[in-house]
């Protein structure tokens, strides 16, 4: 478990540096940074003077080199918008950003991985179609239009939680909800066909021949064996989350790492941009590290690769 | 004679798409205590279904009925759920036929076994480790302590099936179900798995229900033999009445299909009875056997009349000859 757990990790790190060189080039592909910095309607020269004063003229390798040395002693540049240090940008909003990731994603766990056992243990019962039901509408309610209803129910008609901000943790909830709700059925869906194969799995019968009790037979020997993709799944939806939670981010005005990027590339603004597509796939390759890791552990056969 | 297993009836009808298949029908046998009780027949013919039956692990379209359904005391039929799971894996064990999936791929060996250990005895963990390695020891694995700590993907198929044994033996059960348990494997090592149950009975002196399909391994392990035909045991008795004087043409022509050595060539295909199995589902009119036998007369068109003969049963219209 150890070697295969180093062998992961060293394969994570230069995956993230192969990301960041790909990410860097295509950013530069995607627009002229000296005509952003020198600004709209600049002249020619003004922006030649630029170009030469930032070392923008230099090759694009030797660029990278110094933009990746500056990064890894944590120097992300200035802002070209904000006018502060990109650094200071991310540390600010990533916060948000992470708690409504993983707050989401546990909710959508917390939901999905009861209705998804209790669905697979009375498969085509209404207590399958009910949670089949509820997964559903899930899916198929617009993520903006269910936040609207939990803000007309919570905020307007009860006056529970605030509608928006991120000053206090009920901010948090109906954001958490909304985007949880969103994820939980594609888990609760891998959770129910993931329990119903591994139900019918020979070592559960073997387990149930062993007379062990209902609880060990459902917990230990069935759900360790359906978790696999359901890790993995987590991992994907939680980068996702990070990443795409944009309208939800908006809706709330939760100041995050979405709404940044937003700014960000709408304001051709290269070093936070560039720092928040760094963070956000480092972020990604190391959840599917993570997921890997679980997995390995959840299933023995998994440690060799 | 206050037998250890004492079925009478048993009956199990599967709901499918097509209707209700009726794959035990009017099951009877006893096992004695330390005795093994050989079930053949076909595949198809209701095998599975009847230990399934036996051990309350029938599939969810199921339904199991049975006039009397007695095992050590224990009024099977009557139980409630947690009394019958109380006996599994204690008193009454099983072995599958699919050693390579039948053991769960995320828990060591030593987890496995010393679960059941510990579910049915209590006791201490390293109570149940020591069990667990002596009976490692007992199936024929060498270097128990270290294959405890061993995932079973580290296996082969043999060792699988023995720790299977194993697992079964974990309570000291007075009954072991082996549901085709060498079929799964290597030929060489199909003999020594029986082998070692044959061995590993006489020094436990559990009973032992053992489901094949091959007639060979009943003329050497079996005290008593139960033919099962389309659901139906058609003929049943000690391995030497059934052999001896085999009464049911059935039994006969499978009988005549065991490879002898000397006589059957290597790559000439075996003997088998020609036909095929009826079709289950509805109900079964007269012989099910009427349509193969070589012996059909118009009375096999009803039901066939149970003959006995000291202990020796079958169903067929012909009797004693
Ligand atoms: N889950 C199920 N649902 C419906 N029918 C089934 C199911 N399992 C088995 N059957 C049918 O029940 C009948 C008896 O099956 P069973 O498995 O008991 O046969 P068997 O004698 O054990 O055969 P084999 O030697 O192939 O193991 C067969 O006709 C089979 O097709
Ligand atoms: S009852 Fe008739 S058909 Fe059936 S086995 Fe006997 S002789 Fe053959
Ligand atoms: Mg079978």
């Amino acid at each position: 478990m150890l070697g295969f757990a180093v062998r992961r990790i060293a394969l994570a790190l230069a995956v993230a540096l192969a990301v960041s060189a790909a990410s860097f080039i295509l950013l530069r592909l995607s627009g002229d940074v000296a005509t952003a910095i020198a600004g709209e309607g600049a002249r020619a020269e003004d922006i030649a003077f630029v170009r030469k004063a930032y070392g923008l003229d230099r090759p694009l390798v030797v660029q990278y080199a110094e933009w990746l040395s500056n990064t890894l002693r944590g120097d992300f540049g200035t802002s070209l918008y904000f006018k502060t240090e990109v650094i200071g940008l991310v540390a600010d909003k990533l916060p948000v950003t992470l708690v409504l990731g993983l707050a989401s994603i546990l909710f959508a766990l917390a939901v999905s991985l009861p209705l998804g056992i209790l669905a697979a243990l009375h498969p085509n019962t209404w207590i399958d179609r009910l949670c089949l039901a509820l997964a559903v509408l899930g899916q198929a309610l617009p993520n903006f239009f269910f936040a609207l209803c939990l803000i007309l129910l919570f905020s307007i008609t009860l006056r529970w939680l605030p509608v928006s901000g991120t000053g206090t943790w009920q901010h948090f909830v109906m954001p958490t909800l909304a985007l949880g709700y969103y994820v939980a059925p594609a888990f609760m869906r891998l959770v129910r066909a993931g329990m119903i194969e591994t139900l019918a799995a020979d070592y559960v019968r073997t387990a149930r021949a062993s007379g062990l009790s209902p609880a060990s037979v459902v917990f230990k020997h069935a759900l360790r064996n359906a978790l696999i993709p359901v890790v993995a799944l987590a991992a994907v939806q939680l980068g996702f989350l990070l990443g795409g939670s944009i309208v939800v981010e908006t809706i709330f005005a939760l100041d995050g790492l979405g709404y940044l990027a937003y700014q960000s590339i709408t304001y051709k603004d290269f070093p936070t941009t560039q720092a928040v597509v760094l963070l956000l796939s480092v972020v990604y390759i190391f959840l599917t590290l993570a997921a890997d890791l679980v997995n390995a552990w959840l299933d023995p056969r998994l440690r060799v690769a | 004679m206050s037998a250890l297993l004492s079925v009478e009836g048993l009956t199990v009808d599967l709901a499918v798409p097509a209707g209700t298949l009726h794959a035990v029908r009017d099951v009877s046998f006893e096992v004695a205590r330390g005795e093994t009780l050989c079930v053949v027949g076909e595949s198809g013919c209701g095998k599975s279904m009847t230990a399934l039956a036996l051990m309350g692990l029938l599939p969810r379209n199921a339904r199991r009925r049975a006039r009397r359904l007695v095992f050590d005391g224990v009024d099977l039929a009557a139980a409630s759920p947690a009394r019958t799971n109380a006996l599994r894996g204690a008193k009454l064990s099983m072995i599958f036929q699919e050693p390579m999936t039948a053991l769960n791929p995320a828990y060591t060996i030593g987890n496995q076994l010393c679960e059941v250990y510990r579910r049915h005895k209590g006791g201490s963990r390293a109570a149940a480790r020591e069990r667990a390695a002596f009976l490692l020891g007992k199936v024929g694995i060498a270097a128990a302590g270290e294959r405890l700590g061993q995932y079973p993907h580290q296996l082969s198929g043999g060792l699988r099936q023995r720790v299977m044994i194993a697992m079964a033996l974990m309570c000291g059960p007075s009954l072991i179900v082996a549901d085709e348990p060498t079929t799964a494997l290597d030929v060489t090592i199909q003999a020594q798995i029986l082998k070692l149950l044959k061995d590993l009975q006489a020094e436990f002196g559990m009973a032992l229900v053992l489901i094949t399909h091959d007639l060979g391994v009943v003329a050497r392990i079996a005290d008593r033999v139960a033919v099962m035909y389309a659901g139906e045991v058609v003929e049943r008795g000690t391995a030497a009445q059934v052999f001896a004087a085999p009464r049911h043409p059935y039994t006969a022509g499978l009988i005549d299909c065991i490879p002898v050595p000397g006589r059957t060539k290597p790559g000439e295909r075996l003997g088998a009875i020609p036909g095929t199995v009826p079709a289950l589902v509805g109900t079964i009119e007269g012989c099910a056997f009427r349509q193969r036998c070589a012996f059909a007369q118009p009375a096999c068109a009803s039901a066939p009349p149970v003959h006995a003969d000291a202990g020796h049963e079958w169903a067929c219209v012909r009797g004693a000859a």
